[in-house]
């Protein structure tokens, strides 16, 4: 081999992080998903033959909100902590967006109960229908962050995360700021346009 | 390993590769614990071969129904089930299945890694894949309950609503059919995420994005694709499921659903999906033509910029599906039109293909033969595509034979034809054993005969008015003949599939040794032993162009002076 003389960019040969790339496929096969739960809720917007519209029944979930994309800050914030290898900052950051995370399903959960108490379900009508399912599939995807964060969380007390974990944490919290950026469009469809 | 073949220097390991035997339960235990990709790639072709006899089997029984008029070798039920079950099967359980099952085995050696990025996500993709071919296979016995007589979805593999709803459909069958394909569509998303972060991020020294084969830029294009074709018809099937048994009213008309919306979500994954499908066996014809014709690849860049065309253009053209549906004539413009368009990234293809047999010196092997016979026939399938992009022509055949013709010349003529090619092409490297010359031609032969006399026969009957679907005709309609031919030709393809069997297991028994690189090859799969082991290269690879084993064995003229 030594004949060969070797060529341009074989020197410095560093590929993407192969966890990153997997992870940012996986945020668009998810996107396409989402785009046909959107397309439904829109496509059966104000096509109800009977009640209530969402104009009746939804109340807009600021504090949810507020809560759900803070999350995406402190989880930033805990990005670069681990960075710094300063694991205790990182634990208390990454708590805190856990606990935010539980807030919003918490504050979701509050939500459903109310409107299934006033009536609304699944098989009430198309607002019932495309509703639960697409805030739904919002809300499963927050249960599985929620998970890896909680898993996370415990393997940082139990220690054994530590600076050299900083990729793989950040890949994760790739999946957290989707399904954080899931929201806003979701927020958008269902509280604003659609109400 | 007395042979031509030039190793890479250090990637051939000189241990003796022999093992002792273990006892059979052991060796067992081994192949369904595994996390190698040549073992999983190999797992995923088997499954796949014998999902393909189940459905051509169906497909057989079709035909004895349809050879003659007024007959009844089956009930109308079961005819229903078998065509549904037939398409199913074959776009799930073995089109997909077996490209991403060879792209397992092949592209982690064409691009010089020792394994799949992901190599426990790549087990867990091919279980769920294969969970889901037996959870929609199962609905034959647990359709109706264990004590109930069987049952399998009969409402076409595009499982129209309202037809797929509950008032319909009554009985789980449809819920096995929904529940089997998200199944399996979320292993084909992990197969699709493994094989983009595999190309990505494992490549070897020196593998640049413009140096990998065609066949992983081919794969790299199609796993992105899947991402975003696969994962609309998971939510469709959501929906649907949601519809059956939550009562939601996604696609229930009486509450104000639309069965369009339906339609619409099921081509829009079904469209590109055909692509995901015919994508690899363009990889297929990359690899194989450049070797058996002794050329290099014509127009490389043009080869992989027309991939990446076709699969951008591909995901606007599903509503071609759908000019019988009563779109506004905006609508049916658009689609006619983007559907045009594809017939230039593919006549690009085309073209290099011709171009880089042009002038070679040829070699007519069975890989090679299925390769050629593949070029014409996606000529004609692609003629015949452009023939039905344009509305009124498909107004008139829309769901005729005419269309069965159609795609069945894209799904048989080109990708089985090419899943041909590959096995024979690739088969010496997976086992260390040659298939049978001999044996090979009668079947490429047969098959070719057979191949024609069946779906060249299609298009007339389709002409002549016949509409798919159907389960029996009058014999005044005159389509009897055509129909006859239509079956002898089925089943001469069924005898050379039994030849293609045959080979296969006589040459795993008795075939000549293969040595590393029987084609005199260019890429890296063939710088390994055959079969290769588990770790596949004993030290990683560098390569310094698009043709590293031309390098190697001709270090007066390497290509790296040529390519820039």
């Amino acid at each position: 081999m030594s004949a060969i003389p070797v060529s341009p960019g074989a020197e410095n040969w560093e590929l993407p992080y192969r966890g990153k790339v997997a992870m940012l496929s996986l945020i668009t096969a998810e996107s396409a998903i989402f785009t046909i739960f959107v397309v439904g809720y829109i496509f059966y917007l104000g096509k109800d033959i009977s009640g209530p519209t969402p104009r009746q029944v939804l109340d807009i979930p600021v504090f949810n909100t507020i809560c759900l994309l803070s999350s995406s800050v402190t989880i930033w914030l805990s990005e670069r902590q681990i960075e710094r290898g300063r694991i205790k900052e990182f634990a208390a950051l990454w708590a805190l967006t856990l606990a935010l995370g539980v807030e919003f399903l918490i504050g979701t959960g509050l939500e459903w109960k109310k409107l299934i108490a006033g009536g609304l379900t699944i098989r009430t009508n198309l607002f019932g229908t495309t509703f639960y399912s697409l805030v739904g599939l919002h809300a499963t995807h927050v249960v599985i962050g929620a998970v890896g964060l909680a898993l996370i969380l415990i393997f940082t007390l139990t220690g054994h995360i530590n600076e050299s974990h900083t990729e793989r944490i950040q890949t994760f919290a790739l999946y957290w700021h989707f399904v954080d950026a899931v929201w806003v469009v979701v927020f958008t469809v269902v509280y604003i346009v659609g109400r | 390993m007395a042979d031509h073949s030039i190793p890479i220097g250090g990637s051939l390991d000189v241990t003796p590769q022999e093992r002792e035997r273990l006892p059979l339960l052991d060796r067992l235990h081994e192949w369904v614990v595994t996390v190698d990709h040549k073992r999983l790639g190999i797992l995923y072709v088997l499954y796949s071969l014998f999902f393909m006899a189940v459905a051509g089997a169906e497909a057989l029984s079709m035909r004895i129904q349809l050879a003659v008029p007024n007959n009844h070798f089956l009930q109308p039920e079961i005819y229903d089930q078998f065509f549904t079950m037939h398409g199913t099967t074959m776009v799930f359980l073995v089109g997909m299945p077996i490209l991403f099952g060879i792209a397992n085995y092949i592209v982690p050696l064409q691009i010089g890694a020792r394994d799949m990025a992901f190599p426990r996500l790549n087990a867990f993709s091919f279980w769920l894949t294969a969970f889901g071919g037996i959870l929609l296979y199962w609905s034959y016995i647990g359709g109706f309950g264990l004590y109930g007589m069987g049952n399998a979805p009969d409402v076409g593999w595009w499982a129209y609503a309202p037809l797929s709803s509950k008032p319909f459909s009554i009985g789980p069958t449809i819920d096995y059919w929904a529940l089997a394909l998200i199944v399996s569509g979320f292993g084909t998303l992990g197969a699709a995420i493994n094989i983009i972060a595999t190309t990505l991020s494992m490549r070897c020294k020196g593998m640049t994005l413009l140096r990998m084969p065609l066949f992983v830029w081919l794969m790299l294009v199609v796993s992105a694709l899947t991402l975003i074709t696969i994962t609309p018809l998971t939510a469709a099937q959501a929906m649907l499921l949601l519809d059956r048994n939550l009562g939601a009213h996604f696609f229930d008309a009486q509450a104000g659903g639309s069965a369009l919306l339906w339609i619409h979500f099921f081509w829009i994954f079904g469209h590109p999906e055909v692509y995901v499908l015919v994508l690899p066996v363009f990889g297929i014809a990359n690899e194989i033509i450049p070797v058996f014709s002794r050329k290099a690849i014509f127009g490389y860049p043009a080869m992989v910029a027309a991939s990446v065309g076709i699969a951008f253009v591909s995901l606007g053209v599903w509503a071609h599906h759908m000019f019988t549906v009563g779109m506004s004539s905006v609508s049916n413009t658009f689609f006619v039109l983007s559907t045009m368009l594809v017939g230039i990234p593919t006549g690009i293809k085309i073209f290099n293909w011709l171009a880089t047999i042009w002038g070679g010196k040829v070699r007519f092997q069975t890989p090679m033969l299925f390769c050629i016979a593949f070029l014409f026939q996606f000529l004609i399938a692609g003629l015949t595509g452009i023939m039905l992009s344009v509305a009124p022509w498909d107004w008139q055949l829309h769901n005729s034979y005419f269309v069965i013709a159609h795609f069945h010349y894209v799904l048989v003529g080109a990708i089985v034809f090419n899943i041909f090619a590959a096995v024979y092409y690739w088969f010496p490297k997976v086992t260390g054993k040659m298939l049978s010359e001999t044996l090979g031609k009668w079947h490429f032969w047969l098959f070719l005969i057979g191949f024609h006399l069946t779906f060249d026969t299609m298009h007339f009957v389709g002409l002549m008015g016949m509409p798919r679907s159907i389960y029996t005709y009058e014999a005044n309609r005159g389509w009897g003949h055509l129909n006859f031919i239509i079956s002898v030709g089925a089943f001469i393809q069924g005898i050379a599939v039994l030849i293609f069997f045959w080979n296969v297991i006589h040459s795993l028994r008795k075939g000549k040794e293969a040595g590393n690189d029987p084609w005199d090859a260019w890429t890296l799969e063939w710088a390994t032993p055959s079969p290769p082991p588990a770790y596949n290269f004993a030290s990683d690879p560098v390569v310094h162009s698009r043709r590293p084993l031309w390098d190697i064995k001709h270090p007066d003229d390497p290509d790296w002076k040529y390519e820039s």
